[in-house]
This record gives C-alpha cells, structure tokens and sequence, in this order.
C-alpha cells in the first residue's frame, strides 16, 4: 500500500535515561489523550458501523422487521444471484475504463510533455487534473448533456456525416456501460499524469542516452526505460485508480441509475439500490463488505507486484 | 533532440487532450449563461450572457439553502478533523508509547474501506439516535474519515521535525500542549494547508453520505445532493441545472487553482480516499 512505511513506524530511538515505570505510564497516559477526540469520532462512526455492517450481513433484514439468520447465504448470492454477479462483472469493465486506459493515455501524455522542451508544462499538468477536483454529480451532469439524444456528441457525429452511429449513448443496452466508463477515463487521466511527470524526473538522464545511443525510437524508449522506470508510480496510480472504479456510486447513481435495465449497475450502486430502494439490507452489507475485501486484496496485490519487480 | 515532427505531433496530442480535459467543463459554464430555451447540452456559445440563471436556480432551485448548509457542514468538519488529526498525529509521530502501532494501523484501515462498506449500519443507528435529517448525520461521520487521513498525514509531518526542538522545549519547561501548538503547529503550517484543503474538497463535493443521512428533510441538503434532486425534477431545464453545477464547482476549482500544489501533494502521497 502507498500509505504504509512500515520499517519508520516506532520513534526513532533516543538515548533513554531509565525510567520509573510509572513516569512511562503517565507518558503513555498523556499520548492517549491526544489520540482521543480522534480515535472517539472514528470509532463510533466509522470503524463501529463497519463492525456492525459484518455482523448484518450475516442476516436477511428489510431494514424493518425482526431479522433472521442467514449464515453466509448473503456472500453466497453473490457468486449466485445473476443480477449481482452482473454487477461485479460490470465493475471489471469498468476497471478497464478507470485505470488501463488511462494509465496507457497517461504514459503516451508524459512521454509528449517530457521528451524534448515543451512550453507550459505546468499549464498541461493543471488542465489535465482539473477533472480530479470535480464534484461528481457536476461531471456527471455535464457527461449527461453531452450523451443526450440531442446532446453534442450526436451533433458532432452527425455534422461529420455519421449519423448512423447517432443514440441515445446512456440509454443504450450495450453502450450505456462504455459510455459511463469513458467518463471514469476523463476524471482519471489527470491524476496518472500528475504521479508520472512526477517519477519520471527520478529516472536518470542516463539512462535516456544510453538508450539513443542505442538506436531506441520512442516507442522503444518507453518500453525500456520509461515503463520500468515508472514501475512504483504505475502501481500507485493503478491501485488510487481501481480502487476509484470499484467505489463508484455517484456516477452511476446521477447518469444512469443502472440502468437501462440493470445493464450499468455496478456494487456500490447495489450497496444502496438494495439497503434503501428494495429492503435488502443483509444483502447490502454483504456486498459493502466484500467491496472493502475487494479494495484491500487489490491494494496489496499491486504493491506487492510492483515491490518484486524492483527487487 | 527530438524531430521538429515529433515535437509537433506533442503539441497536437497535448492540445487535443488538454480540449478534452475542459470541454464538459466549458460546456457547463457557457450552458450556465445561455437563455434557458438555448442551453440543451448542445454546449452552443450563448446568443446572449443571461446572469438570471444563477438568480433562479439560487431562489427556485434553493441553491441559497443547499450553499448554507454544505458551508456550515465543511467549515465544521475541516475545523474539528484539523484539530483532532493534529493532536493525534502530533501523538503518533512524537510519542512512544504501548499500542501506537496497532492504533495507527487501526486508523490507516479508515484510508481503505470504502464508505459503501459502513454506510447502511450507519445510517440505521443514527436514525435510531434520531439525528438523521440534521447537520450531525453528515458533520461526524465525516470528520471520522477525515481524522483517518489526518492522522496519517500530521504523523509523517511530525516524525519529520527534529527532535532536538521537541527537546528543548521540553528543557524550558514547556508542556507538550505548548510545543504542540507554540513550537511544532506554526511551521508545520504548508502541511496543515493542504490537509484542509483535501478535507474541505471531499466534504464540498461530497454525494453518497448526504444522499442516505438527509432521506426527507429538504431544508439540511448540501449543495451536490440539491442538484441530484434538482436533476430529477427539472431535466429539461438545462440552463438552471448548470448554473447549480457552476455553484458547486467554482470554490474547489478556484481554491485549486491558487493552492495547486498543496492539492496534487497531498491527493497523491496518502489518499487512497476520493
């Protein structure tokens, strides 16, 4: 994971006068207090409902009669119900839209801003995050006006005489899915961006020479150089981009709610679908639960696959 | 040295990305100031500059509300999360004391889950206190997210200041709450910035908490909810519905563009939270 150093955690050492046990209890004391208001807010609100979502998903609930036992039917539906199945499977493709293919446009836009001397830099690099600081709901507004029967994409296939191609994009069975993905491109894009002109200036210039001297074309260069040299800014834009694929709710909620039919429903959609739209609050907590799981194998997948290439 | 071809064909591909990147958001702003006949999602420059929307979607679409309460919302929760991560991170990177590693762990687990994973017990005890429907449903549970980032923020940021000052002051006699917010809190100011930045932004834009906490009091929506419901009543009216996304974007985007860099360094070292 990005966020964890494990090797710094602990204070690093000091020469330490022996201490009475007690001066160090009183210190540990004090510690605690400072952690508290923190610690207090978290834990009843965060970590608590998160203890109480996996003890509800062992249940069939309807949010209001008395529950009943259901042991580990909820995770089962999962791999069973088609309609959730789908939803999981939604969330792959989306992942394709979310994280591949950004990170691969991303490569080719600071391969373009790093190769050679390029004028406002840093102009490109605001402007192509500037999607990351959007609400949500005003990119998916926006994205709405765009894919709409009379919206500007259908315009523009028109105007360049294309108008067979011309639909209703979010409510189309087979392109809803797509379309919505494609907005998930446009907000992702920015950030891999950002993380690689980052990396790309620890790589040494070095290397770039040896690889001119060698004949290397761009394409080459990037494969040999680039891409290796970027290899821990690739996984941390992987997994901050996957992990925005499987929690996507807003989007799908504003431009399609799953629809049309259920041919856009992705988990964290059927997380609030089935809690608050159609009484199935287990079924809602198993799938929130799962989600998390999901998150936290992904996350230490790709750090630990981008740890062994380095080694 | 690169070909004069190649240095060309970056340009092209810089230009084209960088039109994409703001096209929807042009879109939005020249809707927000079309004639509300004009503005279809056709993203036409207006005929004319009609200000009148802003005035409509702020009395007719209740933006005057919405605005209120998001403000009230953020300006508490970046309060109380700066405070409390402060003190706790102050603690984490200071301190030595029996069980700071598991607790640290413990609030780096916040950084993870995803809300969808905790929402649905949420909503149900608060319901049962019966402060769903208030400012409390959305200000706790988001300052319980932000300490998660918090903490493990200010910790990376204390371990980095020298302990030599932390000892001196403890020499002249200073309690640790003094050297927290005399001696280590001023310079650490940069740092602080961008933590309440990132929180503001995600408590701003912020959808999923307020769409499930506020289930029928209309008068305690924020500003992203508003417009959602906003959508569903008035889809036709396009012009409106953009002004409501100008007023919801304009303070992150402004904000960004001034304090940019305290954005990006902060969005990419911790934040596995969007």
């Amino acid at each position: 994971m990005v966020v964890t150093d494990r090797a710094t955690l602990g204070r690093p050492t000091r020469p330490r006068v022996a201490r009475s046990s007690r001066k160090r209890r009183r210190r540990s004391l004090i510690a605690y207090l400072y952690i508290l208001p923190a610690l207090a807010v978290y834990g009843v609100f965060l970590l608590f409902p998160l203890g109480r979502s996996v003890w509800i998903s062992l249940f069939h609930w309807d949010g209001l009669t008395l529950a009943t036992w259901a042991g580990f039917s909820n995770y089962v539906d999962i791999f069973s119900d088609g309609s959730l199945r789908s939803a999981f499977e939604h969330a792959l493709i989306l992942i394709v839209f979310y994280s591949v293919l950004p990170v691969c446009l991303a490569l080719l836009l600071t391969m373009s801003l790093s190769r050679g001397r390029i004028r406002g830099r840093t102009f490109f690099r605001t402007v192509f995050f500037l999607p990351q600081v959007i609400a949500m709901v005003v990119v998916a507004t926006a994205w709405s006006a765009i894919y709409s029967p009379d919206g500007v994409l259908n315009k523009f296939l028109d105007a360049i005489g294309l108008h067979v191609l011309t639909r209703p994009w979010l409510g189309d069975f087979s392109w809803a899915l797509p379309a919505v993905g494609l907005i998930g491109t446009w907000v992702e894009v920015g950030l891999c961006v950002v993380l690689f002109m980052a990396g790309i200036q620890k790589i040494p210039i070095e290397r770039y020479e040896a690889a001119r001297i060698d004949g290397c074309g761009a394409l080459r260069e990037l494969l040999a150089v680039t891409v290796p040299g970027l290899r821990g800014e690739i996984a941390v834009a992987l997994t901050l981009t996957v992990v925005a694929a499987l929690r996507n709710f807003d989007l799908v909620y504003i431009t399609t709610h799953g629809g049309p039919g259920t041919s856009t429903t992705v988990p964290a959609f059927e997380v609030y679908h089935r809690a608050f739209e159609t009484n199935q609050v287990g079924s809602a907590c198993a799938i929130g639960v799962t989600l998390a799981v999901l998150i936290f194998l992904i996350t230490l997948v790709i750090t630990r696959i981008a740890e062994r290439g380095e080694a | 040295m690169i070909s004069r071809t190649e240095r060309v064909a970056n340009y092209v591909i810089l230009c084209l990305f960088a039109v994409i990147a703001v096209f929807p958001i042009f879109g939005i702003i020249t809707s927000a100031i079309s004639a509300p006949g004009d503005a279809t999602g056709g993203f036409s420059l207006p005929h004319s500059v009609h200000w009148a929307n802003f005035s409509d979607a702020w009395s007719q679409g209740h933006f005057g509300t919405y605005m209120r309460n998001s403000l009230i919302i953020s300006a508490v929760v970046v309060v109380a999360g700066t405070i409390f991560a402060t003190m706790a991170g102050f603690a984490f990177g200071t301190m030595d004391f029996a069980g700071g590693a598991v607790l640290f762990y413990l609030f780096l687990l916040g950084l993870m889950v995803p809300e969808e994973a905790y929402v649905v017990p949420l909503f149900y005890d608060l319901r049962d206190a019966g402060i769903t429907d208030t400012y409390w449903a959305l200000i706790l549970p988001q300052i319980a997210q932000s300490v998660s980032f918090g903490v493990f923020w200010m910790r990376t940021y204390f371990r980095s200041a020298p302990p030599s000052i932390i000892e001196a002051a403890r020499m002249d006699g200073a309690s640790s709450w003094t050297t927290l917010w005399r001696v280590l809190v001023p310079p650490a100011r940069p740092a602080i910035v961008t933590m309440m930045v990132l929180i503001f932004m995600w408590t701003w834009n912020e959808f999923l908490l307020a769409l499930v906490m506020i289930p029928t009091n209309e008068s305690r929506r924020t500003i992203p909810l508003g417009l959602a419901f906003f959508q569903g009543q008035h889809s036709s009216d396009f012009a409106l519905l953009a002004a409501g996304s100008v007023v919801i974007a304009a303070p992150v985007v402004l904000v960004y563009v001034f304090l940019q860099r305290h954005f990006i360094a902060g969005m990419l070292s911790g934040s596995i939270k969007e």
